[in-house]
């Protein structure tokens, strides 16, 4: 198993990622430039979270046209597995690899917090150690994160059981209160219909390590890994 | 290529307009041997403003410690502070204030100052890992107010969120003394490999000078001059004095940088703040000293058309200079190109002792570098002070006239939750990224100071801002010797041990008599509390005039910044309760004291009256028996009383996990007193039973006074056999009162 992890001008959630698949992990992890289109022949692609050129004009709208995205798009429609977090979820939603798009927080304003996440999809390569009573404690740390997709593609994408993650509170409830961002339906992760790219808004990476004394994250790591043994 | 100035003279007219004093401009005569032109002129006027030439405050300055074995680098030296933490590493940390800016944008104002202090870390070659800051405003009941917290916080915010560093802590007040000068004061923390560092030098005549970064503009030229005066109403006309902020090439700039220093091709660096290419030139000639010969004309402009003194003077953010090893730009233009910035060889070092400046041939400024730099020429003055008349005033408060509290705790717990500088501050900090990086162990683990792992290393840093300025302006000795001790408090509650101070010293008018009396006051308090901590100040930065144009300074504010380490894992200690049954012990004496309370402040409406008690030696007393306590493993939580006394202390530490607490008053003292005085000097604990032998036994043997309060209880609040109700109901107000005020 080899995995790659972009890296954009302004990502500035890859080394903790890298940190992470290498250190907790111990996989074997390559570093992807964004003005490259080799990806190394990896089998997993992440792109990590952060600013990527500095997400003036819309969170991920330009990254998208980056060299290295056209060899992920290809990649990803050939069947490869890639995973988007926070800003790389809006990445992939910009280049129309996830549906659906990801709009300012409704308080209009950054958050940064701990919410809890509770699976709808225990069967995904990032979600099989999980069970459906899993819930975790994962922070998130954005600006816009509230997903939205029309109403055509939200029944797709519920009736392809496309959704990874809802918000839910610490007892596993899904509601308004604990929903940190508007996010229509409490989504805060989703796949596409052929279950090979992953986005999700909070940061499984920033939970994955004892010595921050929160490793709810690590299981969805560990998923990646049991994913490549079983194939 | 001419070598003679051939631009007309100036004037004492023009010296004095650009905040030259008469005097200043005859020794800049003399230093020149000639009459400067305008070029010069304005080079002198920011060089030899008070904010790049500390010259009201220097004498004062240098009597602060600076001594300690683990030092590398010491205040003045470099551009930040360096500490020797072990396994081949060193924290580099510094404070810095963006005052005025803010209080005229705040969002450009408040993420400039977050941009120039982590270049300052990264210009040494060290990574930052963490940020702090510490806020002051004005009444948050004014509509000004609240724009001002809202830009505020959001500049910090969307800079330092995009350039990936976590907020890790800070502080948040609001006093009317800061109604239109706010203080927004950034600190940064970065972690360095000893022997990797980078010097603030131009060594090498012949080697190259590159910039590089974002281009130049005209925005903020003369900010730092600027930053040297009273904020008034026409503060607005100075609006092009504030640069505007860019956090992508920030974050672009800092990996080139990292990345540079791997290839060993660089002399010296440093960013650009503050009177931009005139004082990175000056001052790393100086250093040095060297002097450079710089070709104005190839620096990559943001406009067409800027004159000499423009480009000179530009603070537009994000920009770095850099020498290099000659022979070696091709590798260090490789990196530049890899990063897609900006960037220009502008000139070389040479030998004459001189910065010059050229546009094409035409010699433009002329000027010996170290005429300009603090520490060379650079003018240094003692002001005279007076013991301004309040203090004398404040002490004829007398608690004797005030009526106790008798049992209707309730009410005044309630309003005290509330209060803006008791409340939490949640609003705010949730807005900052505190968990980008992976290193922040407070998210999960509330400490009294911020506590970050050093990665490579089973140590961690514990972080601190503190500065209750109400303490300092009744008493600058004493207050500011406070806010050392209570700096130090929380990183020794959090199972540190402090190892050295940076300082951001934000005070009124220096030319004041009274504001110098405060000044000079609070560093003999800085001066005496640092070295019974045997923590030296290691740098920091100097903000005078900040008050406002009807004449009042704001409180006198010299904000502590505080690095301590953590040497084990297990040493790292938390404020909150544990568990139902645990007991809880107050470390430290009870007084009858109420003086500058938020109690007497805010719920009694008394504004005068002195400093809390404080006894410096008892201080350290205690922190050696906390930490005692500590590596012993005997403390279930920890936390300092401070403001809001020792009601509040307790009711942080049951918060985090729902818990209550049943305790009760002492009979000695005044039940005001008690429970809401702010007596300095004490920490409250809870311990478990099995542990209360050992406990006793230890502090038994320490000249420190140990009071039993009572123990932990599941969600009730209950005070001498009196219930207050639960938990939940304080946590509420406490939770939602900035919100409220903030959001209506």
């Amino acid at each position: 198993m080899k995995l790659g992890v972009v890296i954009f001008p302004g990502s500035n959630c890859d080394q903790d990622l890298i940190n992470v698949l290498q250190t907790i992990e111990n996989a074997e992890v390559v570093k992807l430039w964004h003005k490259d289109t080799d990806l190394k022949n990896c089998d997993f692609i992440f792109l990590p979270g952060g600013f990527s050129y500095g997400d003036y004009l819309r969170s991920g709208a330009i990254a998208r046209y980056s060299p290295i995205m056209q060899s992920v798009t290809c990649f990803a429609n050939e069947g490869g597995y890639v995973m988007g977090i926070c800003n790389g979820f809006q990445i992939l939603c910009e280049a129309g690899l996830l549906p659906g798009a990801l709009l300012r927080n409704v308080n209009r304003k950054f958050i940064c917090e701990n919410v809890y996440l509770i699976p709808a999809n225990t069967e995904l390569a990032i979600t099989n150690k999980l069970t459906k009573n899993s819930i975790l404690k994962i922070p998130i740390a954005h600006g816009e994160g509230c997903f939205y997709a029309d109403q055509n593609t939200m029944k797709e994408i519920l009736d392809n059981e496309q959704v990874i993650f809802y918000y839910c509170n610490s007892k596993g409830e899904i509601n308004y209160e604990s929903n940190p961002n508007g996010s229509l339906n409490n989504i805060a992760g989703i796949c596409n219909k052929t279950k090979n790219v992953f986005g999700m808004m909070p940061h499984p990476e920033r939970c994955a390590d004892i010595s921050l004394f929160n490793t709810d994250g690590k299981a969805i790591f560990d998923s990646i890994k049991e994913n490549f043994s079983l194939v | 290529m001419t070598h003679t100035i051939s631009q007309p003279e100036t004037t004492l007219e023009q010296a004095i307009s650009l905040g030259l004093l008469p005097e200043e401009y005859e020794k800049i005569k003399t230093i020149l041997g000639r009459t400067p032109n305008f070029n010069e002129l304005s080079v002198y006027s920011v060089m030899w403003s008070e904010h790049c030439s500390y010259k009201n405050s220097i004498v004062w300055l240098k009597t602060l410690p600076k001594e300690s074995p683990k030092l590398l680098a010491k205040a003045g030296e470099e551009n930040a502070g360096l500490i020797d933490i072990g396994d081949g590493l060193a924290v580099c940390f510094k404070i810095e204030s963006h005052n005025h800016p803010s209080a005229i944008e705040p969002y450009q104002g408040a993420a400039t100052g977050v941009g120039g202090i982590n270049r300052d870390i990264f210009s040494m070659g060290a990574r930052p890992i963490a940020q702090l800051n510490s806020l002051r405003f004005g009444n948050i009941e004014t509509k000004r107010t609240k724009w001002l917290v809202k830009g505020v916080v959001k500049g910090i915010g969307d800079y330092g969120n995009a350039f990936g560093i976590p907020t890790v802590g800070g502080e948040v007040y609001f006093d009317d003394c800061y109604e239109t000068n706010i203080l927004v004061n950034a600190m940064s923390v970065g972690i360095a490999k000893i022997g990797k560092t980078i010097s603030a030098s131009a060594d090498g005549p012949g080697n190259p000078v590159y910039i590089f970064g974002a281009s130049t503009g005209k925005d903020g030229i003369h900010g730092a001059a600027f930053a040297s005066k009273d904020i008034s109403e026409d503060s607005i006309n100075d609006l092009p004095s504030v640069q505007v902020g860019d956090p992508f090439w920030e974050k672009l700039i800092l990996e080139a940088s990292m990345e540079l220093l791997d290839t060993g091709a660089v002399v010296g660096m440093q960013d650009m703040g503050a009177a931009g290419i005139t004082c990175s030139t000056s001052e790393m000639s100086a250093k040095s000293g060297t002097g450079m010969k710089i070709q104005l004309d190839k620096v990559p402009l943001r406009q067409q058309n800027m004159k000499a003194w423009e480009i000179l003077l530009s603070e537009s953010q994000e920009r770095m200079l850099v020498v290099l090893k000659k022979g070696r730009e091709d590798e260090a233009e490789k990196i530049f190109k890899k990063w897609d910035l900006t960037f220009a060889c502008i000139g070389e070092v040479t030998n004459t002792g001189r910065v010059q400046y050229y546009i094409g041939e035409t010699l433009e400024a002329d000027i010996p570098a170290v005429s300009l730099v603090l520490g060379g020429e650079a003018p240094v003055y003692k002001r005279d002070w007076e013991k301004p008349s309040y203090i004398d005033r404040l002490n004829n408060f007398d608690i004797n006239v005030i009526t106790d509290i008798e049992n209707n705790f309730e009410d005044i717990a309630k309003f005290m939750v509330q209060l803006p500088n008791i409340a939490s501050k949640k609003w705010v900090f949730r807005q900052y990224d505190s968990m980008v990086g992976t290193i922040n162990q407070s998210t999960n683990n509330p400490s009294d100071a911020a506590v970050v792992k050093i990665k490579g290393s089973q140590k961690s840093l514990a972080l601190t801002v503190d500065c209750n300025s109400r303490y300092v302006w009744a008493n600058p000795e004493a207050g500011c010797a406070i806010a050392v001790a209570e700096a130090a408090r929380n990183i020794v509650c959090t199972g540190g041990k402090p190892v050295g101070v940076t300082n951001c010293l934000n005070f009124g008018n220096p030319y004041d008599k009274g504001v110098y009396y405060q000044f000079k006051h609070s560093i003999d308090g800085m001066g005496k509390a640092c070295r019974k901590f045997e923590t030296p100040v290691t740098g920091g930065n100097v903000s005078f005039y900040n008050q406002s144009s009807d004449g009042t300074a704001v409180f006198p504010t010299p904000t502590i910044g505080m690095v301590g380490i953590i040497e084990k894992p297990e040493h790292i200690t938390t404020l909150d309760f544990k568990q139902e049954g645990d007991v809880i012990f107050m470390l430290g004496k009870s007084k009858n004291d109420i003086n500058s309370s938020q109690y007497l402040v805010k719920y009694l409406n008394i504004a005068e009256s002195p400093a809390p008690y404080f006894d410096l030696d008892e201080e350290l007393n205690l922190h050696n028996l906390v930490l005692n306590l500590i590596y012993k493993n005997l403390l279930q939580s920890c936390h300092d009383v401070s403001e809001g006394g020792l009601f509040i202390t307790l009711f942080e530490s049951a918060l985090n996990r729902n818990l209550g607490f049943e305790i009760s008053t002492d009979s000695n003292f005044r039940k005001d007193a008690f429970l809401f005085g702010e007596a300095q000097g004490r920490v409250v604990v809870s311990v478990k039973p099995e542990n209360l032998q050992a406990f006793e036994q230890i502090v038994s043997t320490a000249q420190i006074s140990s009071t039993k309060l009572g123990s932990v209880k599941d969600k009730k609040i209950v005070i001498n056999e009196i219930s207050l109700g639960n938990i939940e109901l304080y946590a509420d107000l406490y939770n939602n009162a900035i919100a409220q005020k903030l959001e209506d």
